[in-house]
């Protein structure tokens, strides 16, 4: 590795006939007026600004100079490295630490933990000083750029500049060796046309030096200043940029390796004005003595001109049609989608050329970035919208399409593109549902983007599918896998007969099962054995492609095959052993070890008033600040707590941008009402009478108007250890306490739906997913402010709570608000009961479907419970006798009690 | 004359041992165990600061070592892990850090010894452990000030010193920092062992091995496998390489950077597999020792040994298949 390298969170490789390294200069307080103003007014975040938009700007290094008499240097340069350091996107790259004073060089370096380099060191102070920082700076692990300086001063001719390089390089290699390529010299770029005859041949004598060091010192780079060159025009951008551009030009031909160089500044040159080229080249060159009088003259002509604005790099825009849509759709740009298309379709001729060609070959790139890790989801599902509306255009010419479209409604794919149904050798098919009873697709829809950026067709049926409108499509479409998904727990049941409606018709196709509640032990002991082909639980939209890949190509199909196989017989076998292992005591034995409260000392807490509270038209805008976001990126796969996320090394800049998408977003929604926030909330007096919780007319108690059935805890615990059940926190009957219990249900979800399909419909799935993203956590945040609400309004037990939202999102009040479905209660079939009382569906507006799920999707319901002593739990596998006696106390069957709990089964059922 | 690790390096594959957490596990030690004399009233329960059963029940350690010569490792590693006043800072025993580390090293050092002494032909060498602390010089602990850091460059440089320091004195015999989640402790490391090697005049050779955390491709403070190697080109080392957070069929990628790029040799440790949904490592000795087979067959790799999880079954394991196959050659021009 004798080649120079450095380093920030990514590596800067230089190899032999690598372009010329740029360094950015904008973070340096000497190159830049706003720069030090901001240093001086200790305005950091602004500075960090500057430093990301040198980046983006195409910096491959930073130069950090933070040498301002006003200030602290060593303590400015430690805050700056290390907010720099915190931001990913900026740190991918290597540092220059740049000071006159070592002490803060050596500060900077002691913050970096990529390869930086240290600018600069000089035998200014003699030889002993020198080696002495050399040896620091080479310890520190960092490169070292030597100024062309010694005991005498500045080196400003050809022959002192050559003499002090060869001694610098003598010694840095000789006494401490220092591997040439870790040295940088720095021969003084100086400034020219100041009027001064013996400034003329500054530019002249650098590039000669530039050529004997490296012809005579192997390996040593050579850096500079470049901007010093042009100072006698400042205020003259155009004639400053040719000059760089220019002098640059001739010096790296020279051999110059690096440069501290406003990237802004630089312009091409074959684009400078000839006439003011060669004025440019007369004072570089000294070829006359009136050039500078000459440059001058004419540089009056250029005044006013600005330099080149900061406006995005469109460079891209110049280069053939195919590498555009490339462009556009691996860095999701819509804006001349429609054009570049339309040059397609007319290069091409056929639409379904354009498809296939130039824009399956950006999909390509896209998925390949994706499976590298080199894009995160946001970034895929912006492309994806690229491609929909690519196709979107396309489609009036897309003649078998037009044909097929005469009569019947034609399936299309999740781009756009008619599927043809009776062609084998085009892409692979995919088929994805939500099964029936469930509405869930947040995560479906992901995997179909995800699935369609790697090549293969997505057909998507939607939400609650029936299992024979799957079979039925999947056969005439002739689909090469069939992907199921499912969010709430009786989804698993569906999936399972679907598995077992396959296996009895036939079907040899492979299916994928995914989904928040699926799981590979639930698909490898529920669901697997109803199938005999292939069964493949895929944790993610990420792993979604390596698995569908194996599955289809005929090299890996029989290895991917076997070794789920095994991999889920081993899970099988090791969960029946788990079953054996774990004991479980009878119901009436763990009723008799109920949780206990003592009802005497801590009392049940009066409500203020009972009965129900509606909430109609709930402003957005006051659920803002009850937001999650953290479950909000989980749902765009980027893993991390919220806020730390958005400065994650690896996912903080999408998570980034995707949070800023996503306020955007929320600021129309709140702003332009797109959604309605429905809420009901009902208090009644109450006691439990074993496991139920009896639900009262009034403080009598004596009329019951319902009854909610809870599950208790079986599963063998260390002794003393409760067995808990929800019923537990509300004070018995024969205590002849008058306790109460809560129930609510909200949505924020009237409005997604229509949202989400117009998105849909303009092609845009990024702000459809987004839509309905937002839709769930404003509904969690509703729940979440009811839930405040009643505490310290409505009941009134918690009036003096001061809570922020990163306590409430930890649940740091008294009392809980579990849902039916979830842990603590995982029987769904309790919603109706929670519904009927709260008279939910005339209140909110959410209906339950026959799977029990709430529709629209962004709901939530649940209990209150108001004791201190409540708390969340997971009731965990039950027993036999535990159904049975359920079963009863509902008025159900058995085996009707076990399909709702199927999950929740301690045995297998007959 | 007996062979130095240098020129077994040449010959073969070396082993290094495998978890010493795994092991003390394994004893169901109580809260008394970890107690060493003098520190009956400790404020702070100790359970749980392993580094100290070496002042506490070194013959406990001791046994370890043993296992894990027994099982065939060239190199074990010293129970020094936590043994920095930094990490120990959290059980408020910094004062036993000189202790901690010179008796660990005395302890792997008489182990050594004895298996040497039984077959000269096999000598055995102890390999100070020196782990990245609880502190992350470059990143903020604190979301909300990402400047601030919880620990500076210096004050890592004289907590490494010390144990640097007390290792040397104990008899190791090599050094390495593992377990490296921010490069910038890692420098940090080397600046110390550095200032120490000059302080004492003497130099041992150097290990370093790094953490990729996850499919990702970075290490916790967020560089690539590449940015990693770059950062530590001034180190002039004896093995780099990589341990912990990954099983063997995650780290093949990484793996094969470092065995192109590396001037020196290549060392991989993993954890036996990744934890199982109760947190525990389950992949077995046989299984470990087939994939890292497969590094050593490809000729990847110069020294083998297990991370969290794995056992001296693991190790013997290697061992077997690590005597089936040539050492990686360094192919590289330093």
């Amino acid at each position: 590795m004798s080649i120079p390298t450095y380093s920030g969170l990514e590596p800067l490789r230089i190899f032999p006939g690598s372009n010329f390294v740029n360094i950015g200069e904008r973070t340096n307080v000497t190159g830049s007026a706003l720069f030090r103003r901001l240093i001086k007014d200790g305005n950091y975040d602004e500075a960090v600004r500057v430093a990301r938009q040198q980046v983006e700007n195409g910096a491959q290094i930073i130069d950090v100079n933070l040498d301002e008499g006003l200030i602290d240097g060593v303590e400015a340069m430690r805050k700056f490295i290390n907010l720099i350091a915190a931001e990913p996107d900026i740190a991918r790259v290597p540092v220059m630490i740049d000071s006159s004073k070592f002490s803060v060089i050596e500060t900077g370096l002691k913050c970096l933990q990529g390869k930086g380099i240290a600018n600069s060191i000089s035998l200014k102070e003699g030889e002993e000083e020198f080696l002495d920082h050399a040896r620091t700076v080479k310890r520190l692990g960092a490169a070292v750029v030597v100024m062309c300086f010694d005991e005498k001063g500045q080196a400003d001719s050809y022959e002192r500049r050559i003499d002090i390089a060869q001694r610098v390089y003598d010694l840095l290699t000789q006494k401490i060796g220092f591997a040439p390529h870790d040295i940088i010299i720095d021969p003084n770029i100086l400034t020219v046309a100041t009027g001064m005859t013996e400034h003329d041949r500054y530019a002249i004598d650098y590039i000669a030096a530039v050529k004997w060091i490296k012809q005579n010192l192997p390996g040593v780079l050579i850096s500079g200043g470049v901007s010093n060159i042009s100072f006698s025009f400042r205020g003259n951008e155009p004639v400053r940029e040719a000059m760089h551009t220019a002098f640059l030009y001739h010096a790296i031909q020279a051999g110059m390796d690096m440069g501290i160089v406003n990237a802004g500044q630089i312009g091409v040159y074959d684009d400078i004005p000839k006439e003011l080229l060669e004025h440019v080249e007369d004072v570089l060159f000294a070829r006359r003595p009136d050039a500078t009088e000459r440059l001058v003259t004419l540089a009056e002509q250029f005044k006013g001109g600005g330099a080149k604005s900061n406006v995005q790099d469109m460079s891209w825009r110049e280069t053939n049609v195919k590498d555009r849509l490339r462009h556009a759709l691996v860095h999701g740009i819509t804006d001349f989608i429609v054009e570049d298309t339309e040059e397609a379709r007319k290069e091409l001729l056929d639409p379904v050329k354009v498809i296939e060609g130039p824009l399956m070959a950006g999909m390509t790139v896209v998925g390949d970035l994706f499976g590298a890790g080199k894009m995160f989801l946001p970034q895929v599902v912006k492309s994806a919208r690229v491609m929909k509306q690519a196709v979107a255009y396309l489609e009036p010419f897309l003649e078998e399409y037009k044909k097929n479209n005469a009569g019947t409604e034609v399936l299309k794919d999740s781009f756009g593109v008619p599927i043809v149904q009776s062609r084998n050798d085009g892409p692979k098919k995919v088929l994805l549902a939500t099964v029936k009873g469930d509405v869930h697709d947040i995560g479906k829809n992901i995997v179909g983007v995800i699935l369609a950026c790697n090549g293969w067709q997505v057909i998507d049926l939607g939400v609650m599918v029936q299992s024979a409108t799957i079979l039925k499509t999947a056969r005439e479409m002739k689909v090469d896998v069939i992907g199921l998904s499912g969010l709430i727990t009786p989804s698993l049941d569906e999936m399972a007969h679907v598995a077992k409606e396959m296996e009895r018709e036939g079907f040899d196709l492979p299916l994928l099962i995914g989904g928040a509640t699926t799981s590979r032990v639930h698909t490898a002991v529920r669901i697997a054995p109803h199938y005999s082909k292939p069964v493949v639980h895929v944790i993610d939209a990420s792993r979604c492609v390596p698995a569908v890949s194996e599955l289809l190509s005929p090299t890996t199909h029989d290895a991917f095959v076997k070794r789920i196989a095994d991999e889920y017989e081993t899970v099988r076998e090791h969960y029946a052993t788990q079953q054996r292992e774990k004991e479980f005591i009878p119901i009436a034995e763990a009723r008799a070890k109920h949780f206990t409260i003592d009802w005497k000392a801590e009392p049940p807490a009066k409500p203020r008033s009972t009965g129900l509270f509606t909430f109609r038209n709930f402003p957005l805008k006051d659920l803002l600040p009850y937001l999650d976001w953290t479950p909000f990126f989980q749902a765009w796969e980027l893993a991390g707590k919220y806020p730390k996320i958005l400065t994650d090394p690896v996912v903080g800049t999408e998570a980034t941008k995707l949070h800023a998408d996503a306020l955007k977003m929320l600021d129309h929604l709140v702003k332009e009402k797109w959604f309605k926030a429905h809420g009901v909330a009902g208090i009644w007096p109450a006691n439990s009478v074993e496991d139920d919780i009896e639900v009262y007319k009034d403080d009598s108690c004596k009329v019951v108007i319902g009854t909610f059935h809870t599950l208790r805890q079986q599963s063998k615990k260390a002794p003393g250890v409760p067995y808990t059940a929800n019923a537990d926190f509300i004070a018995p009957k024969e205590s002849g306490i008058t306790d109460f219990i809560g129930a609510f249900a909200v949505t924020t979800g009237h409005g997604v739906e229509e949202r989400a399909k117009q998105f849909e419909a303009a092609g845009d799935d990024y702000s459809a997913i987004m839509c309905k993203a937002l839709g769930d956590r404003l509904a969690e945040a509703f729940a979440e402010k009811l839930h405040e609400v009643v505490r310290k309004e409505i009941w009134g037990y918690a009036d003096t709570e001061q809570l922020s939202n990163e306590e409430l999102i930890k649940e740091k009040y008294d009392g809980v608000r579990p849902a039916a479905g979830y842990p603590a209660c995982p029987d769904h079939t309790e919603k109706p009961e929670i519904f009927r009382l709260l008279d939910a569906e005339k209140h909110t507006g959410i209906h339950l479907t026959e799977g029990m799920a709430m529709f629209p999707t962004a709901a939530v319901s649940g209990w209150y419970f108001a004791h201190p002593r409540s708390k969340y739990f997971g009731v965990g596998r039950v027993g036999k006798d535990q159904i049975e006696d359920l079963a009863r106390r509902k008025g159900k069957e058995t085996v009707w009690m076990e399909r709702w709990l199927g999950s929740n089964l301690s045995y297998t059922p007959a | 004359m007996m062979k130095t690790i240098e020129q077994l390096a040449q010959e073969r594959i070396l082993v290094l041992d495998g978890a010493m957490g795994t092991m003390i596990q394994r004893l169901k030690l109580k809260e008394e165990d970890f107690h060493p004399p003098g520190t009956e009233a400790h404020s702070i329960l100790l359970q749980g600061n392993n580094d100290l059963l070496s002042l506490s029940r070194p013959e406990a350690i001791s046994r370890i070592h043993e296992q894990y010569l027994e099982a065939g490792a060239d190199i074990i590693e010293t129970n020094t892990f936590s043994g920095t006043s930094i990490a120990q800072a959290e059980h408020k025993c910094e004062h036993l850090v000189r202790d901690i580390n010179l008796r660990s090293a005395q302890l792997a050092k008489a182990a050594c010894e004895k298996f040497t002494a039984k077959d000269p032909s096999k000598p055995r060498f102890v390999a100070g452990s020196i782990g990245p602390t609880n502190r992350t010089a470059s990143l903020s602990p604190d979301v909300n000030d990402p400047g601030f850091r919880a620990v500076t460059f210096d004050e890592l440089v004289t907590a490494y010193m010390e144990q640097v320091d007390a290792l040397m004195e104990g008899g190791a015999d090599l050094l390495l920092v593992e377990t490296i989640f921010d490069t910038l402790n890692a420098k940090a490391a080397f600046y110390a062992i550095e200032e120490v090697f000059d302080k004492r005049g003497t130099r041992l050779p150097l290990m370093c091995s790094v953490t990729i955390t996850d499919a990702s491709g970075r290490t916790l403070s967020g560089q690539t496998i590449d940015a990693f190697m770059i950062s530590m080109a001034h180190v002039p080392l004896f093995s780099i390489g990589l341990n912990c957070a990954l099983g063997a069929a995650q780290m093949r990628p990484y793996l094969q950077v470092l065995a192109e790029q590396a001037p020196c040799l290549v060392s991989v440790y993993p954890n036996a597999g990744l934890p199982d949904q109760m947190g525990e490592y389950r992949e077995t000795a046989e299984v470990t020792a087939r994939l890292v087979g497969e590094f050593m067959k490809d000729g990847l790799v110069n020294i083998v040994g297990g991370c969290c999880g794995t056992t001296p079954e693991h190790i013997a394991a290697l061992a077997k298949e690590a005597a089936k196959h040539a050492p990686r050659q360094i192919s590289v021009i330093a």
